[in-house]
């Protein structure tokens, strides 16, 4: 009989460790429609809430009937913020240091705003009642535009902070200020815009958004009154920080609460903070003994939970005539709503904005934020970004675009020209970053290859002398964007959200058969961790992928964690699972060196288990070993085989990428076609190619509806407008361009296997690309900046600007 | 996004359906593929207290010839107008038209009687029958009456329909063989209602054009048929000026609001545009070019 001789080709492939574009495992369940998801969830006796909110953006609320409501049949009870007073509930901390109205508390400070919570036995009742509840409200004036907040006689939105003139983050200049953020060297960089030879300013505002994953925000408490545990099964991004949270607020032991993170559908930051549903939720089944469901609808969900960006950002660039820039100075007007319930590390009130100077070697820079209150929805959240580096990333990429256009440069070679060099990292930043690595004149070039970029700019040419002599009505944009982003927050050292270092952690443990179950702080939202995870410890153990099974969202079960939002998981859980892995590896190398009577200085690594050096045929598998670990441990060692790491990053990861869009817009419509759209990302050692294309796919089509339409507006009413899918834009398979991607690997040099997180980069570089190129399309007219979104009317108003109606 | 209570009624023929409607009145509504009246009702911007489905009824299904006219059921679903080998030959624009309306998914569901008898402005095919000059057939209890399409729109949901009537049929003129058309709808993606758009129906007599009708949707409370503009390009070879100044003669008629799709002047601009682009469209395609 011929024996089977697997080659080490063989046996490396069938881990299906890193770097295998491994089919998704979670997808078997998702395709089908067997996700299970907290709508899903139905336990006996299960009632219904909804909450009554304000049509005002600004209103005393002079009082509250719900007497009608309440003689509904089937409706249990009423809550306001008369009855979450006496807990001490009524108001909440916001994880940016500012307190927030669970329920309005005399007056209501945005449209949407919730007034009272109204459980009920079912959800049709629940809006019946809904209608029933009497509100009467004395309007106040509306303080819609955060350029006017500051006004001395703007309307004071939050009297419960009169009086406080120093806030979470320093002093207050004015009642609707929140706070005012710096860094860098002021006199240093002033110095460098008087002496310099070329100095380009501008207004690059970003327009508030949200980041509307398709399942809304939700949660189902369950409180025993027997036993005085809360279950809480919630779309929370981060559970074992909301357990934290809940204990901290509800005064229930943190051990007698269980929160529940089942499959999410979808975060993207909107899904990170803590909501009044999750509150009343919590104390409604608390007072029914019942357990109690909170459900948003889209509406809810767009005009109420965390919306995105909102920055308006003043923008100087300092530099030389032949283009070497000398410094930056930008000035940021931040609009936080309501309430300022940013999800940032507690001591970032503007986030990373400070990853301002992008990917270029400015010498100084200065950095300001000021935080202010309007009559809109809090947020601020990160969407599909760590903390503002999409803001921080459009900033400076589109004034990169406003210098290259005043020097008559091409704006690819300015920003050759300016690039941090190989050599220089790691490379401390003018504000205050150690960048861990890259090569960017590497990934530039390798993109101005592939999308043949001299050849785009001759055609362009060519193009825009047809457009002036009349004979199209079509101009051609190249968009061009360098993005460097900071990602896995983070070191304890200045990362923290609560107090709480933002650690990540695994447990890892084998079976006596060889097969695995681990478990993590970090939550998938649709990232593919179940996928991706097996695959670290496949690679680090030897141990198939399809062995291994993967576990995240319990708070009983799972190791302590922060969640996942701003590419944090990769950086920071994965590296303990990594770590986590070598624990067990070390160990098991004992094992080895036992079963093999050998020094374990005498074994070496050879894809699934140790071998003696030297002498391969004398080996030892893990699987082989992990049934030793349980049946015969050398003596003096305990036995079993696990493992748990909490690993606290010693600094940040800095994906980057080169992004091109080539677009062509009709003048007389507004319409954009996209042509191309070509994504070159770094994110160093790529752990699963499919699923980072997947990610990559996936950020520029949210990236491509931010640019080109996706907005949260309001009327000078304060009224929010389109909050629903016909009006905010998510973009089809119909209108998503075709993508093209590409990547170098700067492995990052400080994290266990050299990765750097990858899912928000597209969001980040594509953005300004998208920008930028509607911007390169109307240069050659005169035209400096045109403020996003850029749908088809705003295109065509700017069109209208340059005369190109006549 | 829970729709109140109501009393759900399934009757099994048109009479019995317009009985029904008449003697429930104003608390009634019709119920066909539902995709604009469910939504409202979750909205609770609409609360009937009586649903009739009308799906239950055989005889508002199909689409079939009749003495030089077209005759459409009022339930046939913008999906089986698609499908529809008559209206591929006879009137192609609503073929086209069916293709711009949501998404297959509504498609499969919403029908033309809904989509013209609700009033709503965004709807398309009330400006593509205004375009053809269609007839709609409405049943009461009191027998049928027929309004011209042109004559159906009297604001923002509000139509010639009366409590208790049915919108039951329409009968579209099948214009000659070989004429040229279009519906031209700017859009900001699948499934949105247009920001501006028209209709064309022309024919032309060697270089000239012979008849032409022009109708915009979506830029005034009501759809609208574009007369002066329509009248302005017959007897001419469509030159550059004349389908300037129907253009401008369709922006004089319109009158659209801001919203989410662009400022009233950037809509009514579009209303211009879609008109321009639809001639020189049903043009080539009348001279099978």
């Amino acid at each position: 009989m011929n024996e089977m001789v697997i080659t080490r080709e063989q046996r490396e492939a069938r881990l299906e460790g890193m770097g295998c574009k491994r089919k998704r495992v979670e997808d078997i369940r998702f395709t089908q429609g067997k996700g299970q998801y907290v709508d899903d969830i139905k336990l006996p006796g299960m009632l219904h809430g909804d909450f009554v909110r304000s049509q005002y953006a600004h209103a005393r609320i002079k009082r509250i009937d719900a007497s009608r409501a309440l003689a509904l049949p089937g409706v249990i009870a009423v809550i306001t913020a008369e009855e979450l007073k006496p807990l001490g509930l009524h108001w909440m901390p916001t994880l940016a240091g500012d307190v927030q109205a669970v329920l309005a508390d005399g007056k209501v400070c945005f449209q949407n705003q919730e007034i009272a919570f109204v459980v009920a036995e079912n959800r049709y009742v629940v809006d019946d009642a809904l209608q029933l509840v009497e509100v009467e409200y004395e309007e106040l004036p509306v303080l819609v535009d955060p350029f006017t907040a500051m006004d001395p006689d703007a309307p004071v939105l939050r009297p419960d902070l009169d009086g406080k003139t120093v806030g979470a983050h320093g002093p207050r200049k004015h009642h609707n200020h929140i706070f005012e953020w710096t860094i860098g060297d002021k006199a240093a960089t002033d110095e460098a815009f008087n002496s310099a030879e070329v100095t380009i300013k501008e207004l690059i505002s970003y327009h508030r958004t949200h980041p509307s994953p398709l399942e809304t925000c939700q949660c189902l408490a369950s409180f025993d009154k027997v036993k005085g545990e809360l279950t809480l099964y919630g779309t929370f991004q981060a559970p074992h920080v909301i357990r934290t949270v809940a204990s901290l607020l509800s005064k229930i032991p943190e051990h007698k609460i269980h929160v529940i993170a089942p499959d999410i559908g979808g975060g993207f930051g909107n899904k990170v903070g803590a909501y009044s549903g999750y509150i009343c939720a919590i104390v409604a089944s608390i007072v029914t003994g019942l357990p109690v469901k909170w459900v948003e609808d889209r509406m809810e969900n767009l005009s109420t939970t965390s919306f995105a960006r909102d920055y308006h950002m003043t923008t100087e660039i300092a530099a030389t005539k032949d283009g070497k820039v000398t410094g930056l100075r930008v000035h940021v007007l931040a609009d936080h709503g309501a309430f300022d319930a940013c999800a940032d590390p507690s001591k970032w009130p503007a986030g990373f904005m400070n990853i301002v100077t992008g990917s270029y070697d400015f010498p100084v820079a200065h950095l300001a934020v000021d935080g202010v209150y309007t009559n809109k929805a809090p947020g601020g959240v990160a969407y599909r970004c760590s903390f503002r580096v999409t803001e921080a990333a459009y900033c400076i990429e589109r004034a990169m675009d406003v210098l290259a256009q005043k020097l008559g440069m091409d704006p690819a070679d300015l920003r050759m020209k300016n690039f941090i060099r190989r050599e220089q990292f790691p490379y401390q930043s003018a504000l205050g970053w150690e960048y861990d690595s890259g090569d960017y004149h590497l990934a530039m070039q390798k993109a101005m290859d592939a999308i043949g970029y001299r050849e785009l700019r001759a055609e362009q040419k060519a193009r825009q002398d047809a457009f002036r002599r009349g004979e199209t009505r079509e101009i051609m944009g190249i968009g061009v964007t360098f993005f460097t982003e900071i990602v896995g927050a983070g070191p304890s050292k200045n990362c923290d959200i609560l107090g709480v270092a933002m650690f990540d952690s695994a447990e890892i443990r084998i079976h006596p058969t060889g097969s695995i179950i681990a478990r993590m702080g970090s939550k998938s939202q649709g990232q593919g961790h179940e996928t991706t995870w097996a695959q670290i410890i496949a690679t680090e153990l030897g141990i198939p992928a399809d062995d291994i099974m993967i576990e995240e969202g319990n708070t009983d079960t799972a190791p302590y964690g922060l969640g996942t939002y701003g590419s944090r998981s990769t950086p920071v859980a994965g590296a303990a699972i990594a770590m986590a892995a070598r624990k067990i590896k070390n160990k098991a190398q004992m094992i080895a060196a036992h079963l093999l009577e050998v020094s374990e200085y005498d074994l070496e690594w050879d894809i699934d288990g140790f071998r003696v050096k030297g002498n391969p045929e004398r080996s030892k598998t893990m699987k082989e070993i992990a049934w030793a670990a349980y049946n015969a441990p050398p003596p003096g060692l305990e036995p079993g085989l696990e493992a748990v790491n909490y690993y606290d990053p010693p600094n940040m990861t800095y994906p980057f990428g080169a992004y091109f869009c080539v677009m062509d817009i009709d003048v007389d419509t507004g319409v954009a076609r996209i042509r191309r759209f070509y994504a070159l990302d770094d994110c160093g050692t790529r752990i699963n190619p499919m699923i980072i294309e997947g990610q990559v796919h996936g950020g520029l089509t949210e990236a491509f509806a931010i640019a080109m339409g996706q907005e949260i507006k309001y009327d000078e009413m304060g009224n929010v407008q389109g909050a629903s899918f016909m009006d905010f834009f998510l973009p089809t398979a119909v209108e998503t361009p075709h993508w093209e991607t590409d990547h170098t690997v700067t492995p990052s040099p400080h994290h266990p296997i050299g990765a750097k997180g990858v899912g928000e980069s597209p969001n980040v570089g594509g953005v300004p690309c998208f920008s930028n190129a509607v911007n390169d399309a109307f240069g050659f007219l005169g035209s400096t900046h045109i403020q996003m979104p850029h749908d088809a009317w705003r295109v065509w108003e700017a069109a209208k600007r340059l005369g190109l109606h006549q | 996004m829970i729709p109140g209570q109501f009393v759900y009624h399934r009757p099994s023929s048109v009479a019995e359906a317009v009985g029904l409607l008449a003697s429930l009145g104003e608390e009634a509504r019709p119920l066909a593929g539902g995709h604009s009246l469910i939504p409202m009702m979750k909205l609770r911007m609409a609360s009937p207290e009586h649903l009739v489905d009308l799906g239950g009824l055989a005889d508002l299904k199909g689409v079939r010839e009749e003495a030089g006219s077209i005759v459409i059921g009022a339930t046939t679903t913008q999906a089986e107008l698609i499908k529809s080998d008559l209206l591929a030959n006879r009137l192609p624009i609503i073929r086209e038209t069916a293709l711009l309306i949501a998404d297959p998914q509504i498609r499969t569901k919403g029908t033309i009687g809904g989509n013209v008898a609700n009033g709503d402005p965004g709807n398309d095919m009330p400006g593509v029958m205004q375009c053809l000059a269609a007839d709609y057939v409405l049943t009461s209890p009191a027998g049928e009456r027929v309004v011209a399409a042109r004559d159906f729109y009297q604001g923002a949901y509000f139509t010639a329909l009366e409590a208790g009537e049915l919108l039951t049929a329409l009968r579209v003129p099948v214009p000659p063989a070989g004429h040229g058309f279009a519906y031209e709808k700017l859009k900001r993606k699948v499934g949105d209602y247009a920001t501006a758009a028209a209709a064309v129906i022309l024919t032309m007599n060697g270089g000239t054009v012979a008849t032409c009708s022009i109708a915009l949707t979506n830029v005034a409370p009501t759809p609208l048929f574009a007369e002066a503009a329509s009248r302005l390009v017959v007897g001419t070879s469509l030159d550059a000026a004349t389908v300037k100044a129907a253009a401008e003669a369709a922006k004089a008629i319109a009158d659209p609001a801001t919203d989410g799709r662009g400022t009233a002047e950037y809509r009514r601009e579009m209303a211009g545009v879609m008109v321009a682009r639809a001639l020189a469209k049903a043009e080539s395609r009348a001279k099978g070019t």
